[in-house]
C-alpha cells in the first residue's frame, strides 16, 4: 500500500529524535536549563544591542516561530496536513484587535481569548478532518485560507472588524517610563520582551509536551493509525484537540502581529500567508521544535532581500527550495543540522543518516 | 424570468471552465490519489503561453493547439522529472511538492510575463450566427469546445488501445504491469492530459476574466468543489459537478449571497462535501481496509 511505504521516513524520525535528545536530558539535566535561561536572556538583552529597526524584526521573528510551530505540532508530529493556517492567524489577530479596540481591553488579557478562539475554529476544523485523511484535508483547509480574506470583509460582521479598512491596533506602553538599571524600555522594546515571554511559555510547553507521552501519542498517530488507536490512544479526540492546540498556536502569533504591525485588514491575511507558513514549517524542519524558529528566521529574511529582485522573486525561491528540501533534507535545516552535529561530536559512530528516504 | 435564464446560461458557461479543470484534477487524481494544487497556476502559465503565441502574430487556432502541445509535453516532464521522485513518498510529501509547483509557476508567470492585466482574445466573433440575446459568443463557443473535448477524451479513453493501457495502469497498476502495461509512462500520459486539458480551460475563461498570474486561484478552488461534487475519481461526474457547481454559483451571487462569498460557497461545498459524501455523486465508495 502506498501508505505503508510512506512510513519509512516519519517512523524512523521519532527515535532519532529520542536518541539525541534522551542522554543530556537525563545526565546534564541542570546544565540544560541553565542553558536554556542563559538563552531566554541572551535573547532578551540581543536588540539593545543592535539598531531600533531590528527590534521589530526580532519580535516578527518570535511571532513567525510561534506560528510555525503551531504548524509544525499539527504536520510535523501529527502527520496532518494544513494549508490553511492564516485562517487561523487572522483569527488571532482579529480577536485581539476586536477586543482591545472595541472593549478597551489591555493586550495581555486578550491573549487567552485569541488562543481560545482559535483553538475553538481549529477544533470545529478538525472534527470533519478526522474524516479526510491527508490530501482532502489539506484541500479543504486551502479553500477556508483562500475565503478568508472574503469572509473578513462580509458586510454583516463589519461593525466589529471594520471592514475593508480594518482595524489599527494600538502597541501596549512600556510601563517604565524612566531607565531600568541604565537601560531605557521604549514601547517596541516593551512589546518585544512581552513576545518573548510568551515565546518562551509556549515553546517550554510544547517541547515538554511532545516529549512525553502525549508527543508518544501525536507521532503514533502519524505513524500508523491503527496501531496507534489499537494501543488505546483515542484517535478522534486526540486529532482533533491537536487541531485545535497547532491553531491556537498560530491563533497567538496572530495576536502577537496585530500589535507587532499596528493594523489588521481582510488582506493581511491572505491564502499566500498560509503557504509561506507551510514553507518555513517544511524549510525549518518537520517534527523538530527548534525547526520553528530556523523557517521563521527564512521566511523574515528571504522575501526582504527576494523582493529587491522581482515582485515574484520569493514564490520563484520558497517553490525551488521546498522541492530541494524535500529531495535532499526531508527533515529540514534542523535536522540537517542535528545530523551534522551528532557526525562531529561522535565521528566513530556515525549513523547512517536514518532520514535518507530508502527507495522500495 | 429573462434574468434567471441569463444567469444560468452564465453559470454553464463558467461551470464549463470548471468542468474542464475539474477533468484535468481527476485525470491526475484517478491514476495517482494525488491532488494537484497546481492544476490552476499551471493553465494560467499555458495561457500566458498561448497570449504570447498570439502577440507574435500566430491566428488563434494555431496558437491554440501549439499551446495544447506545449502544455502536453511540459505536463509529461513534469511528473517525469518533478513528481515522480516522490510516487511513493507520503501524502505530506505530495501536499508539498503540490505546492512548491503552484510557486514555481505562479511565479513563472510573474516572472516571464509580469503582473499586468490583460485582455485575451476570444476565437469566437461576437456577432457569430449562434450568438444571441441570451448566450454571448464566447459562452456558447466555450461551451462547444468543452464538449469536444470530453467527447474526444472518452473517445480516447474508450475505444482506443492507449486508453485502455492508461485505464488499466489506474485502477490496477501491479497487474496491468505484468500483461505489459509501462505504469510509469501512463502516469505521465495523464499528466499531459491533464495539462492540455487545463491549458484549454484557461484560454477559455481569459477573455471572460483578464490574464494575470493569479487568474486561476478562484477558478482552481471551484473546479475542486466540481470534482468532489461528480465524484473525484469519475471523470464525467466531474464535468457533470462543474456544470452544476457554475449554475448554482451564479444563482447563489445573483439572488442569494452576493457576490462578496463566491469563494466561501465553494469553501462549504468543499467541506459540506467531503463531511456529508466524500465519494461524490457518482464517485466509487472507498473501504478502507485495516
Amino acid at each position: 500500500m502506498n501508505g505503508m511505504n510512506s512510513m519509512n521516513e516519519p517512523t524512523s524520525l521519532a527515535p532519532a529524535l529520542a536518541v539525541e535528545n534522551a542522554p543530556p536530558a537525563t545526565a546534564t539535566g541542570g546544565s540544560l536549563s541553565v542553558k536554556a535561561v542563559a538563552l531566554v536572556v541572551a535573547l532578551a538583552a540581543l536588540p539593545l544591542a543592535l539598531p531600533d529597526y531590528f527590534v521589530f524584526q526580532a519580535t516578527m521573528l518570535l511571532m513567525y516561530a510561534i506560528a510555525v510551530l503551531g504548524l509544525n505540532i499539527l504536520m510535523g508530529y501529527n502527520g496532518q496536513i494544513s494549508i490553511g493556517h492564516s485562517a487561523f492567524f487572522a483569527i488571532g489577530a482579529y480577536c485581539s484587535a476586536i477586543c482591545m479596540d472595541r472593549f478597551g481591553m489591555p493586550f495581555w488579557a486578550t491573549l487567552p481569548l485569541a488562543a481560545g478562539a482559535s483553538f475553538a475554529f481549529g477544533f470545529l476544523m478538525g472534527f470533519p478532518a478526522l474524516r479526510l485523511g491527508g490530501i482532502y484535508l489539506a484541500l479543504a483547509t486551502f479553500a477556508l485560507a483562500m475565503a478568508t480574506p472574503q469572509l473578513l470583509k462580509y458586510k454583516l460582521i463589519e461593525a466589529w472588524t471594520g471592514g475593508v479598512q480594518g482595524i489599527v491596533v494600538l502597541k501596549p506602553e512600556s510601563p517604565f517610563t524612566s531607565p531600568v538599571a541604565g537601560v531605557q524600555v521604549s514601547d517596541d522594546y516593551w512589546f518585544y520582551l512581552l513576545t518573548l515571554a510568551v515565546a518562551v511559555v509556549l515553546f517550554w510547553l510544547a517541547s515538554n509536551l511532545l516529549r512525553g507521552r502525549i508527543g508518544r501519542a501525536l507521532i503514533a498517530i502519524r505513524d500508523h493509525p491503527v496501531a496507534a488507536s489499537a494501543m488505546g490512544i483515542n484517535l478522534p479526540v486526540v486529532k482533533s484537540v491537536t487541531f485545535g492546540i497547532s491553531a491556537a498556536y498560530t491563533g497567538v502569533a496572530g495576536a502577537l502581529s496585530a500589535v507587532a504591525v499596528g493594523f489588521v485588514s481582510p488582506d493581511s491575511f491572505p491564502g499566500f500567508l498560509s503557504i509561506t507558513l507551510l514553507v518555513a514549517a517544511v524549510v525549518g524542519g518537520l517534527g523538530s521544535v527548534q525547526g520553528a524558529f530556523f523557517g521563521a528566521l527564512f521566511i523574515l529574511l528571504i522575501p526582504n532581500f527576494a523582493e529587491q529582485i522581482s515582485k515574484s522573486a520569493p514564490s520563484a525561491i520558497y517553490g525551488v527550495l521546498l522541492l530541494v528540501v524535500m529531495v535532499l533534507m526531508p527533515r529540514g535545516v534542523a535536522g540537517a543540522l542535528m545530523s551534522l552535529w551528532a557526525r562531529v561530536a561522535s565521528p566513530a559512530a556515525v549513523p547512517s543518516d536514518p532520514t535518507l528516504q530508502t527507495k522500495e | 424570468m429573462e434574468s434567471f435564464l441569463q444567469q444560468v446560461v452564465a453559470g454553464l458557461v463558467s461551470g464549463g471552465v470548471y468542468a474542464l479543470l475539474a477533468l484535468a484534477l481527476v485525470m491526475i487524481y484517478q491514476a495517482t490519489h494525488h491532488m494537484n494544487f497546481a492544476q490552476g497556476e499551471m493553465a494560467t502559465f499555458s495561457t500566458f503561453v498561448a497570449w504570447s503565441l498570439i502577440q507574435a502574430g500566430w491566428p488563434y487556432w494555431g496558437a491554440f493547439f501549439a499551446t495544447l502541445a506545449l502544455s502536453f509535453l511540459g505536463g509529461v516532464a513534469i511528473q517525469r522529472v518533478v513528481v515522480r521522485p516522490f510516487e511513493k513518498a507520503s501524502p505530506l510529501t505530495n501536499v508539498v511538492v503540490f505546492v512548491a509547483l503552484l510557486l514555481i509557476f505562479n511565479a513563472l508567470s510573474g516572472l516571464l510575463f509580469h503582473h499586468d492585466v490583460r485582455t485575451f482574445p476570444s476565437p469566437f466573433p461576437k456577432d457569430a450566427w449562434f450568438a444571441s440575446s441570451l448566450i454571448p459568443a464566447h459562452g456558447l463557443g466555450s461551451i462547444g469546445v468543452m464538449l469536444i473535448v470530453v467527447g474526444a477524451l472518452y473517445a480516447f479513453l474508450r475505444f482506443t488501445p492507449l486508453g485502455l493501457a492508461m485505464r488499466a495502469a489506474a485502477l490496477n497498476p501491479g497487474s496491468a504491469r505484468l500483461v505489459g502495461v509501462r505504469v510509469s509512462w501512463m502516469l505521465a500520459l495523464g499528466w499531459g492530459l491533464a495539462a492540455a486539458i487545463g491549458a484549454v480551460a484557461g484560454m477559455m475563461i481569459a477573455p471572460l476574466v483578464f490574464l494575470d498570474p493569479n487568474m486561476m486561484g478562484g477558478v482552481l478552488l471551484y473546479a475542486f468543489a466540481s470534482a468532489l461534487l461528480g465524484g473525484i475519481d469519475n471523470p464525467w461526474g466531474a464535468a457533470l459537478g462543474g456544470f452544476i457547481v457554475g449554475v448554482a454559483e451564479n444563482l447563489l451571487g445573483a439572488y442569494v449571497i452576493g457576490t462578496d462569498l463566491k469563494l466561501t460557497v465553494a469553501l462549504v461545498l468543499i467541506v459540506g462535501i467531503l463531511t456529508v459524501r466524500p465519494s461524490g455523486l457518482f464517485g466509487k465508495i472507498v473501504v478502507t481496509r485495516v
